[in-house]
């Protein structure tokens, strides 16, 4: 028997009944008596002194209500704040600046109009001085030193590894074959189409602060804003309202929303702070950014030995990244992939350039794209040099299905998986022999034509209290359940969804573990005053941290309720069952009590001595992470001429473990797909030698629109994980993940004719017009 | 933190100003408004219509589409003063007598949407196009949308969503 809107099901999403009719409740739609307005003055040079700021004439400008400078913040001790990984951020700078669109003053008035006059007005004089834009070249000896602030006088933040350096390198020497190469990700941004904002309101006469903000994880930011500001944590309120999209991008602390706290403390009044679409782009914390050297070892058949891999992490001004304090390279070493390394060694080195910080994600779990990419891209390397099928090196080599929990060499305990079955699968799909077969003729023909594969395993769910924490808390989170009288629902939760739909999945679970159908439960998230503690929704978390709090927090439910069942039925608790959603008496199917008869009764006909009520709280901490997996399967077709990449099919086979509503799964392998392909064909940020950036609005960074975005075809195969209350994964990234090297390993397979193994993405038509050229093609 | 001689915000002066005549979701509006301002902004915040956003400032991304006399425009690229004598139609103005424009249902039945952001731009698109294409191919869709941005859904449902709508509207009734 189903329960409406149980686990399995694609009911619609509760949360569209409010959006389609344009009655959500985004940041900039708060709207409160007397709010004032910010905006930000920004920096035209990447690194420069600042002689002076006069704001003689911002002041006289209509409107204009205060303008707010570094030298303000450091009375209150605000001018600088900390990062998530021990460094430190300017909020205003005092002296100096550090890169192109950095804050540099803010202008408060009583409209974004005369706001934005006043920035206008604002007069800086700036001297100018040298600039480094490229991490290596930070790191010679000669180069300026960009953090003079810091005890340590080099540009060279940190150094991560980890794995059996001399073992790796050892097994390297001694395989038949050996492939090394570079690889570049490049800086890019989650643009999200709502940008980053804030309503800061602090009362002064109850000393409350309530910020209406776009964050991901609201109680992370409300304790850290406790301990930064020193604000008592009872008196600061944080609402994520309704988010216009997240990606990793909304986890940071921005310097906007502490000089928006400011300005309302100053002022007295409520202060809006909304960036705009370049400043976003110009300012806001990136991902990426990765120098990679990639070598791997294999037998001449084609058996894979080891890996090593050595990185330069370019962090921008700052090592401002959102990782879990223990792994300044977050999960980096998940990049052994799919495959049973005997050694693997990673080394990742952090460093300062004339940038904004770098280390955030673009919808991916702390790096694991990363890792997808570079051993999805070198595996197929070596499949081109030995001349094997990279569908038959794969398969030679995956994991099997019978050796989970399996521990890769860099550490992890892989929960379950079937890498095999995923890549038949897209193989069936996609009809690859059959293409192959095509390619062949093509090229024959002098057609370029590529079929690229990525089998890439994940790693999400962060995480287990043992290894995992940011700042210190733990990476628990949280549910908190009440059955009303009547047998509705209200669930509060410490994640907050920014488009997953989570108001529908904790629906879904809760359904099915109690019995009570999905249209009787109310989920809410994202107030910090009403919504128990939890880490927030980042790195695909919320599945298998939150959901699964739901289903414990539904199972403590159940565990009063079959008391109370009990007494209806005038049974002992241990004469009942829990079947089809009901407590039934064991072989007597009709003598049943559902939820809804049990929770009335628990408000007004309880067994002696019990306590009133039904509800429950669950903080949930996870015994593992889970790793959810796929296949994904490209063709390619190139135009010589013009360098052109037309995706003709991309097909993505997916396991996430158990699906609660197949259809939100399918949209979010969708956008997670189009985002794996916006970075591997469109998207950059890149910088001049002056630091200037290019790519600093949509005219210039492209994000893929209907016309070329290809038309997905997705599948699944399902591995429940084992250590999951209801066996799911997350899969809010995985198709992120894991698209970027299905893209440009179907480029390489159309360009290996020519002896090219590699062109760093975006994969733009004039690179690869540039590589045929000088191929002679 | 230096503070403006002016004061509270209620003395500051704007200007200059010019007196429209606009129709907004079939509602007449008279009023004052600063030349420089925007459509969006007079939609938003002096007439509340929240439901139009603002995702970009270059008029790439399409959030704030809304109808100008039934064509789609980007109303962050008009001027409130230019909507004088015209007739706006927004996302609040879809649904009538409590029941959803089709191509409301679309995006909900196909799940033409998750964050909600670019999804009342996106559907002024599309009815605009549905206005002058009503049988439009997957093609004439995907270009009738390629103004408008969407990070999260990978059009292919969207796409989905407006053949929902052309179908549904293929029996007369809505425009």
């Amino acid at each position: 028997m189903t329960v409406q809107g149980g686990i399995g099901q694609s009911i619609k999403r509760k949360e569209d009944a409010r959006f389609i009719r344009g009655k959500g409740t985004y940041v900039d739609d708060v709207k409160l008596p007397g709010m004032l307005y910010l905006d930000i003055v920004r920096s035209p040079y990447a690194h420069a002194y600042i002689r002076n700021i006069n704001i003689e004439k911002a002041l006289k400008v209509p409107g204009v209500l205060a303008v707010i400078r570094g030298k303000d913040l450091e009375a209150a001790n605000l001018a600088w704040m900390p990062t998530l990984m021990s460094d430190r951020q300017m909020v205003l700078p005092i002296e100096r600046v550090m890169y192109q669109a950095q804050e540099v003053a803010a202008v408060v008035a009583d409209s974004r109009y005369a706001a934005a006059d006043g920035v206008a007005a604002v007069e800086v004089d700036y001297e100018p001085l040298p600039v480094v834009v490229d991490p290596r070249k930070a790191l010679e000896p000669d180069a300026p030193i960009l953090r003079p602030d810091r005890e340590k006088k080099t540009n060279h933040i940190w150094h991560w590894e980890v794995g059996d350096r001399k073992g790796t390198e050892e097994l390297l020497r001694k395989s038949e074959v050996v492939v090394k190469e570079n690889i570049y990700i490049p800086r890019i941004l989650v643009s999200s189409i709502e940008t980053c904002g804030c309503v800061a309101d602090l009362d002064p006469v109850s000393g409350k602060l309530t910020v209406w903000m776009t964050t991901q994880a609201p109680h992370a930011i409300r304790t850290v804003f406790a301990l930064v500001a020193g604000l008592p944590e009872h008196k600061i309120r944080i609402i994520s309202p309704d988010i216009g999209g997240g990606f990793g991008g909304k986890v940071p602390v921005y310097p906007g929303y502490v000089i928006a706290v400011v300005a309302s403390l100053k002022t007295g009044h409520p202060v809006k702070w909304i960036e705009d679409r370049s400043e976003n782009l110009q300012a806001d914390s990136f991902a990426r950014d990765y120098h990679i050297t990639a070598e791997i070892g294999a037998t001449k058949d084609g058996k894979l030995t080891a890996l090593l891999v050595k990185t330069i992490a370019d962090h921008g001004y700052t090592d401002a990244a959102a990782n879990p304090s223990k792994f300044p390279a977050g999960l980096f070493h998940i990049i052994t992939g799919s495959y049973p390394f005997a050694k693997a060694f990673v080394e990742v080195d952090g460093v300062y350039t004339n940038k904004p910080p770098g280390g955030i994600a673009y919808r991916c779990s702390f790096r694991v794209t990363e890792a997808a990419y570079t051993i999805e891209r070198i595996v197929d390397i070596l499949a081109q040099k030995l001349g094997m099928d990279p569908a038959e090196l794969r398969l030679r080599n995956f994991i099997r299905p019978e050796e989970f929990p399996f521990k890769s060499a860099l550490g992890w305990t892989y929960d379950s998986g079937n890498y095999h079955g995923a890549l038949r699968k897209a193989m069936d799909m996609i009809g690859y022999d059959e293409l192959r077969k095509e390619q062949e003729e093509k090229r024959k023909r002098g057609e370029l034509m590529g079929i690229g594969i990525s089998s890439f395993t994940e790693i999400v769910g962060a995480g287990p209290s043992h290894t995992f924490d940011i700042l210190g808390l733990k990476m628990f989170d949280s549910c908190e359940l009440r059955i009303h009288p009547t047998g509705k629902v209200i669930a509060r939760f410490g994640t907050k969804s920014q488009g997953q739909g989570h108001e529908t999945t904790y629906a879904q679970i809760l359904a099915e573990e109690l019995g009570i159908p999905a249209d009787d439960i109310a989920v809410e998230e994202g107030d910090t005053d009403t919504a128990p503690y939890g880490l927030g929704t980042y790195a695909s978390r919320s599945t298998p941290t939150a959901g699964a709090a739901a289903s414990m927090a539904a199972r403590k439910v159940r565990d009063k309720a079959r008391g109370i069942a009990a007494h209806l039925l005038e049974v002992s608790p241990d004469d009942l069952e829990w079947k089809d959603h009901k407590f039934q008496v064991k072989g007597v199917p009709g003598k049943a009590k559902t939820m809804q008869e049990v929770a009335f009764a628990a408000y007004t006909n309880l067994p002696p001595g019990m306590e009133p009520g039904l509800e429950a709280v669950s903080y949930y901490d996870p015994p593992n992470m889970t790793y959810p997996f796929g296949s994904y399967i490209c063709a390619v077709d190139i135009d010589k001429e013009t360098g052109v990449v037309k995706v003709r099919r991309f097909v993505a086979v997916d396991d996430c473990g158990t699906i609660i509503n197949p259809m939100i799964v399918e949209g979010q392998i969708h956008g997670g797909l189009t985002m794996g392909f916006a970075a591997a064909m469109l998207e950059e940020i890149s910088y001049d030698e002056n630091g200037n950036a290019w790519g600093g609005t949509f005219m210039d960074y492209l994000l893929p629109t209907a016309v070329e975005t290809p038309k997905w075809e997705t599948a699944k195969t399902t591995t429940p994980s084992p250590h999951h209350p209801i066996g799911a994964k997350g899969v809010g990234e995985s198709a992120t993940v894991g698209a970027p090297a299905a893209i440009v390993n179907a480029v390489m397979d159309a360009l290996s004719p020519y002896g090219v193994t590699n062109i760093d993405i975006p994969i733009t038509p004039w690179k690869v017009w540039k590589v045929l050229h000088e191929k002679g093609a | 933190m230096a503070i403006a001689e002016s004061g509270m915000p209620e003395e500051a002066e704007v200007g200059p100003f010019y007196h429209i005549n606009v129709k907004v979701n079939g509602k007449a509006y008279e009023t004052e408004v600063e030349t420089r301002l925007l459509l969006v902004h007079f939609l938003r915040e002096q007439l509340g219509l929240t439901g139009t956003h603002i995702g970009c400032d270059t008029s790439n991304c399409g959030a704030c589409t809304v109808l100008l006399d039934g064509k789609a425009v980007k109303s962050c690229a008009v001027l409130a003063v230019q909507a004088n004598g015209r007739e706006v139609r927004t996302v609040e103005g879809l649904a009538a007598d409590g029941n959803l424009h089709p191509i409301q249902e679309g995006f909900m039945q196909e799940h033409g949407l998750q964050c909600g952001f670019c999804t009342p731009g996106m559907m002024m698109s599309a009815v605009a196009l549905l206005s002058k294409t009503p049988h439009p191919s997957e093609q004439q869709i995907r270009m009738g949308i390629s103004g408008n941005l969407c990070r999260c859904t990978g059009y292919v449902n969207i796409v989905k969503s407006i053949q929902y709508a052309a179908q549904k509207m293929e029996g007369g009734g809505k425009k």
